[in-house]
C-alpha cells in the first residue's frame, strides 16, 4: 500500500515531465488555436483580421477532408495488420534454433534504422519505378506487364514502405517477449499431446498479448503522423488517393502558408487523434491493466 | 532445459530465416551496392548485382561537397542529448507512475501520448516564431529541446511498461528492511531497471537520429544534422541514385553499427518486460 | 582539396595578416542542389582569393526543402540566411512585400543591361532589380534525330502540337521500349503544372480571367488536357504520372524517349556522352504552338537575392556580384569548358563565338526570348508568370490542381472529372483568399 509520503514524492517525480509536456502542449496549442481564428497568411502582410470559424469551415468542407480521414485509417490499420501479423510470424521463426541467429536478427531489424526519407526514396526510385525499378525488371523477366505501383496503388505502396520500416520494431519486441516464454510450460503442453496450433493459440498468443498491445499503441502514434514517405513518393496523389490528414495540413500550412487554415487543420487533427487514442485505450487498456 | 532439435529442422529454419532476413535487408544492401556504382550502372536494366565497375567516386564526391563530420556530430549531439534529457525527466515520472499509481495515472499517460499526436507540420510556424524570438534557430540546443519534448511521451511510456513488470514485493521487502526512497531507487530499482533504460535509450536515439521534420526546418548551416545532409542529395537535376546511395549509406551506417553492437543490450532490455 | 579546407586556408591567410583590423564576415548562402550551384561551390577559391575577408557557409538542399525553409525564414524574419537562391515565382511576390534588398547599386562592371530582357523582366518589380539571375531556362523540344529519321519525319524548327502528336505516334515502339513522347506527369506546381500551364498558354487557356475567376471549365483547358492525356496514353512511358524532370531525364538518357519537352538546361545533360547513351543523336526545337501566337515554353531563372534585414548586406552583395558576373562565366569556361557555363542570363554569353558553337546555345536563347512573363497568355490576365501565377496562394493551388491532372493521366479520373474538381478547388481557394468577392 502506498503511503501518503510516497504519494507526494511520486507527484514530485512526475511533475517535471507533466509540466514540460503541458508547456509543450499548451504554448503551441494556444498559439495554434489563436491563429486558427485569424485570417493569417504568412505571405500576405497587413493586419490579421478575425476570421470567426471560416478557417474551420473551409478545412472541414474541403472535398479532400473525408478522403484524408479514410486514407489515414487505411494507412494506420494496413500497416498495423502487416506488422503485427508479420511480426508474430517472423518472431516465431527467429525464435527457433538456427545458425547465425544474431546476423539474421540484425538483417531483420536494419530497416528500422533507416531514415524515412531515405527509405521512401530508395523504394520509389530503385524498386517501384515502372521503368528502372527492380520490380519492373522482375515483372518483365517473368513476361508480365510492369505494375505502376505509385499511380495505380498509391496508398498500398505507401503502406508497403511504411510497413517495411516498422516490421522490425514489431518483430524485435515480439521476439523478446517470445524468448521469455516459459519453455517448460511449452514442453509440458507438448507432452500432454497439444498440437502445435493449440500450443500457439493457448500459450503463445496469450503470452504475446501485452507486447502486441505495446506494438499497436506505439506504432499508431507514429503512423497517424506519417508524412515524409508521402511527400517523397506521391505527394498525396494521384488526385487525393494517398493524402492523409497530416499531408492535408501540410498543404495548408507550408505550401499555401495559410497559417490560419493550417492551424484550424492542426486543431481538427489533434481532436481526431485524441478520439482515436481514447478509442484505442478503451479497446486495449484492459491488456495493460494486469 | 533446451529442447532437442534435429539438424534437419535446424537447417530448414536457418534457410528460411536467412532467406527472409536477406529479403527484408535487400533494399539496404541494394543501396549500399548502388553507392559503389557509376550513375550509369545505377539505373541499368537489367540491374547489375555484383559485376559492375566498383568505384569510390561517389563517396569522394560526397565528401568533397559536404562537411560530413559536422552533420554527423550534430546528429550525435542532438539524438543523444535529447535522449539523455528525456531519460532524466522520464525516469522519475515513469517510476512514480509504475509504483505509486493513482486513479489519474492512466489519464496522465494517455494525455502525454496524445501530445505526440499534434501534427508537426501544423505548428511549424508558431515554433519557428518562438525559436526566432529566443535565438534558438539553427542551434543544437534548440533541437535537443524540441526532440526531448517530442520523444518524452514515448520514453515515459516505454519505461512505465518496464517498471510495471518489476515485482512490487521486492520493493515492499526493501521497505520493510527500512530502506528510504533514495536507497530503494539506487540499490534495488536501478539494477533491475538498467536493461529497460538501456533499450529505451537505444530506441530513442534511433528515433531522434531519423527525425526529419524539425531537424530540417529549424536548422540552417551550423546545427544541421544528417537529415539535412541527405536533403542535399535527393532529387537534384541529373542522375543521382549512386550519389544519393552513398550519402544514405553514410547517414545510416553509424546507427546501423550502433544497433549491431548494442543488439544484446537492446534485446535484454526488451526481455526484461516479461520477467514476472 | 575540399572547399572546407580552402575556406580554412583562406581563413589562415587572413589570420596571417593579423594586423589587418577588418574582421572576417561570414555569410550564409542557401541554395538548391542543382549541378551549376554545386559547381560554384567547387570554384570558391577564386572568390576567397578576391575577397579574403568574407567566408561563405553553404546550405545546399533539395528544391522543395529549400523553398519551404527560405520561405518560412523570410516570412517570419528569421534572419538565418544572407543570400537566398529563389526563382522567378518568388521574386515578384517577395519584392512587392519589401522582403528583398534591391540590387540596383551593384558595381558598374556587373553591367545590368547585359542581362537577357525576359529574365531581367521576371526579376524586376516596379523598376527595381530584386534578384540577380544565376542561370535561366526556358523549355524546348529535345528529340532523337535517329528515331525521327527512322520514322521518315523531319522536325521543323518551330513545330506545332499536331506535328508532335504525329511524330510521337510514328516513333513509338513499345515492344522495343521506345516511347514517342516523355512529358512531366508528377503532380506539383513546379512539375506537371509548369509544363501544363505553359502548354495551356499555347492552347489559348489561362488560369484566371481579369476578375480572378478560374478558367478550368472553359474549352481551352479541356482541349489542352485531352490532348495531353490522349497523347501520353498512346505514346508515353508507363508510370508517366510519377515522372518529373529527373525521371524523364533518366528515361531520355537511356534512349527510351523519342521526344521530351522540358527545361533547356537538360540539353547539356542529354548531350553529355558520359551520362547519356544517346548523346550524339539529340536535336532541339522550339516548344510547340497551336498557331495562336503563344508557344508552350516557360521561363525560369534561379537567382540570388538578399533578404531585407540581413546584417551582412555588403558582403552578400559582393558575393552575388561575383557569382553572377561575366567573369564568373569565364571562370567556369576556363575550368570546365563552355558547355558547362550557367546558361540563359547574359546577352554577352550568346554573342561569344566560342559559346555559339555549343549545339543547344541558339535554341536556348530563342526559347528564352520567345517567353513573355508579363503577357503570358492569349487573352489578358491579371497576373504575371508563364508557367505559374505569381500570387502567394499558387503553390498550394498549383499542387492540388496538379494532383487532379496527374490522376487524369493515371486514369483514376476522367479528364472531365479532373477539370471539374480543379475548377471547384481553385474557386474555393481563391474565395477563401479573398480574390473572389
Amino acid at each position: 500500500m502506498a503511503t501518503q509520503h510516497s504519494r507526494s514524492a511520486a507527484r514530485l517525480m512526475i511533475s517535471p515531465a507533466v509540466l514540460l509536456l503541458l508547456g509543450w502542449m499548451i504554448v503551441p496549442l494556444a498559439m495554434t488555436v489563436w491563429f486558427s481564428f485569424l485570417n493569417y497568411n504568412l505571405l500576405q502582410p497587413g493586419p490579421r483580421t478575425f476570421a470567426g470559424f471560416s478557417n474551420y469551415y473551409y478545412f472541414l468542407t474541403d472535398p479532400a477532408f473525408f478522403t484524408a480521414i479514410w486514407n489515414t485509417l487505411v494507412l494506420v490499420l494496413g500497416v498495423l495488420a502487416i506488422t503485427t501479423v508479420g511480426g508474430v510470424l517472423l518472431a516465431l521463426l527467429l525464435d527457433q534454433p538456427m545458425w547465425g541467429q544474431g546476423i539474421v536478427r540484425i538483417l531483420v531489424i536494419a530497416p528500422f534504422f533507416v531514415m524515412p526519407t531515405v527509405s521512401a526514396l530508395v523504394w520509389k526510385n530503385m524498386f517501384m519505378n515502372p521503368v528502372n525499378g527492380i520490380f519492373a525488371w522482375i515483372a518483365e523477366a517473368l513476361g508480365l506487364q510492369p505494375f505502376d505501383f505509385l499511380s495505380q496503388a498509391p496508398l498500398f505502396s505507401i503502406i508497403l514502405i511504411v510497413a517495411w520500416q516498422w516490421l522490425p520494431f514489431a518483430t524485435l519486441i515480439l521476439l523478446t517477449a517470445l524468448q521469455s516464454l516459459d519453455s517448460e510450460q511449452m514442453e509440458a503442453a507438448e507432452m500432454d499431446g497439444a498440437s502445435a496450433l493449440a500450443r500457439f493459440v493457448y500459450i503463445t498468443i496469450p503470452h504475446l498479448t501485452r507486447s502486441i498491445t505495446v506494438v499497436i499503441l506505439i506504432q499508431t502514434i507514429f503512423l497517424l503522423g506519417v508524412f515524409a514517405e508521402i511527400l517523397v513518393t506521391t505527394n498525396g496523389g494521384p488526385g487525393t488517393a494517398s493524402t492523409n490528414l497530416t499531408y492535408l495540413v501540410y498543404g495548408q500550412s507550408l505550401l499555401q502558408y495559410d497559417v490560419g487554415g493550417g492551424s484550424a487543420g492542426g486543431i481538427v487533427a489533434v481532436i481526431l487523434a485524441n478520439i482515436v487514442a481514447i478509442f484505442l485505450m478503451r479497446m486495449i487498456g484492459k491488456n495493460l491493466e494486469n | 532445459m533446451a529442447r532437442r532439435v534435429t539438424p534437419a529442422r535446424k537447417a530448414t529454419v536457418t534457410a528460411a530465416a536467412w532467406a527472409l532476413g536477406l529479403l527484408i535487408f535487400f533494399p539496404i544492401l541494394w543501396t549500399i551496392l548502388t553507392s559503389f556504382k557509376s550513375e550509369g550502372d545505377a539505373v541499368a536494366i537489367p540491374p547489375k548485382f555484383l559485376f559492375f565497375h566498383w568505384t569510390l567516386e561517389n563517396y569522394a564526391v560526397v565528401n568533397q561537397r559536404s562537411d560530413y563530420l559536422l552533420h554527423f556530430w550534430n546528429s550525435v549531439v542532438i539524438s543523444f542529448g535529447s535522449t539523455f534529457a528525456g531519460l532524466l525527466i522520464a525516469i522519475p515520472a515513469a517510476w512514480a507512475m509504475a509504483f505509486v499509481p493513482g486513479r489519474k495515472t492512466k489519464d496522465v499517460l494517455m494525455w502525454m501520448l496524445s501530445t505526440k499526436m499534434m501534427p508537426s507540420v501544423g505548428v511549424l510556424v508558431p515554433i519557428y516564431l518562438l525559436f526566432r524570438n529566443t535565438g534558438l534557430l539553427d542551434t543544437r540546443i534548440g533541437l535537443v529541446i524540441i526532440l526531448t519534448l517530442i520523444d518524452l511521451p514515448i520514453i515515459v511510456w516505454m519505461l512505465y511498461t518496464y517498471f510495471k513488470e518489476i515485482p512490487g514485493e521486492i520493493l515492499e521487502a526493501a521497505r520493510m528492511d527500512g530502506a528510504g526512497l533514495r536507497d530503494e531507487i539506487i540499490h534495488v530499482l536501478t539494477p533491475m531497471a538498467v536493461p529497460g533504460i538501456a533499450s529505451t535509450l537505444l530506441l530513442n536515439v534511433i528515433l531522434a537520429w531519423n527525425e526529419a521534420f524539425w531537424t530540417l526546418n529549424l536548422t540552417a548551416a551550423k546545427a544541421a544534422p544528417l537529415t539535412a545532409f541527405i536533403a542535399s542529395y535527393s532529387s537534384p537535376e541529373g542522375l543521382f541514385y549512386a550519389k544519393l546511395s552513398a550519402a544514405s549509406t553514410m547517414a545510416i551506417a553509424p546507427i546501423l553499427i550502433l544497433g549491431w553492437f548494442s543488439q544484446k543490450q537492446l534485446v535484454r532490455g526488451l526481455t526484461f518486460g516479461a520477467v514476472k | 582539396m575540399t572547399s572546407t579546407l580552402r575556406a580554412l586556408l583562406g581563413a589562415c591567410a587572413v589570420a596571417g595578416l593579423a594586423t589587418v583590423a577588418s574582421a572576417e564576415t561570414t555569410i550564409t548562402v542557401a541554395t538548391v542542389n542543382n549541378g551549376d550551384m554545386i559547381r560554384m561551390q567547387g570554384l570558391m577559391s577564386d572568390f576567397y582569393a578576391k575577397h579574403p575577408d568574407i567566408k561563405v557557409n553553404w546550405v545546399t538542399l533539395e528544391e522543395n526543402v529549400l523553398r519551404q525553409k527560405v520561405t518560412t525564414d523570410i516570412a517570419t524574419k528569421g534572419g538565418q540566411y544572407d543570400v537566398m537562391t529563389i526563382g522567378t515565382y518568388e521574386v515578384p511576390i517577395w519584392g512587392k512585400q519589401g522582403w528583398l534588398l534591391s540590387l540596383d547599386d551593384l558595381p558598374a562592371d556587373y553591367d545590368v543591361n547585359d542581362l537577357l530582357p525576359a529574365i531581367r523582366g521576371g526579376l524586376t518589380v516596379n523598376g527595381h532589380l530584386y534578384a540577380s539571375p544565376f542561370y535561366g531556362e526556358s523549355s524546348m523540344v529535345m528529340y532523337r534525330t535517329d528515331l525521327m529519321k527512322k520514322a521518315g519525319l523531319e522536325m521543323p524548327e518551330k513545330p506545332t502540337w499536331d506535328f508532335i502528336r504525329k511524330a510521337a505516334d510514328a516513333m513509338t515502339d513499345k515492344a522495343a521500349g521506345i516511347y514517342g513522347i516523355c512529358l512531366r506527369g508528377k503532380a506539383g506546381w513546379g512539375e506537371n503544372m509548369a509544363f501544363l500551364t505553359a502548354m495551356s498558354n499555347s492552347f489559348g487557356a489561362s488560369w484566371f480571367d481579369m476578375k480572378w475567376q478560374p478558367q478550368f471549365n472553359g474549352d481551352a483547358w479541356k482541349k489542352t488536357i485531352n490532348f495531353y492525356v490522349d497523347m501520353m496514353k498512346a505514346d508515353g512511358p508507363p508510370g508517366a504520372s510519377n515522372n518529373g524532370f529527373n525521371e524523364n531525364l533518366a528515361l531520355f538518357q537511356q534512349g527510351k524517349c523519342g521526344m521530351w519537352i522540358d527545361a533547356t538546361v537538360a540539353a547539356s545533360f542529354v548531350s553529355d556522352p558520359k551520362a547519356s547513351k544517346v548523346a550524339s543523336d539529340v536535336g532541339f526545337a522550339l516548344a510547340p504552338d497551336n498557331g495562336l501566337g503563344k508557344r508552350g515554353n516557360w521561363l525560369w531563372a534561379w537567382s540570388l537575392a538578399i533578404p531585407a534585414g540581413t546584417k551582412h548586406a555588403d558582403a552578400a552583395k559582393t558575393f552575388i556580384d561575383w557569382a553572377t558576373s561575366k567573369d564568373y562565366l569565364k571562370l567556369v569556361a576556363s575550368k570546365e569548358g563552355w558547355a558547362n557555363v550557367p546558361p540563359g542570363t547574359r546577352k554577352s554569353l550568346y554573342e561569344n563565338p566560342e559559346y555559339a558553337k555549343i549545339p543547344f546555345a541558339k535554341m536556348t536563347l530563342d526559347s528564352i526570348n520567345s517567353a513573355d512573363p508579363t503577357h503570358p497568355t492569349v487573352n489578358p490576365v491579371p497576373y504575371v508568370g508563364v508557367q505559374f501565377v505569381a500570387i502567394p496562394e499558387f503553390q498550394g493551388i498549383g499542387n492540388d490542381v496538379g494532383q487532379q491532372f496527374s490522376a487524369a493521366l493515371a486514369g483514376t479520373e476522367t479528364v472531365d472529372q479532373a477539370l471539374a474538381k480543379a475548377q471547384e478547388l481553385t474557386t474555393r481557394a481563391m474565395t477563401k483568399a479573398g480574390y473572389i468577392k
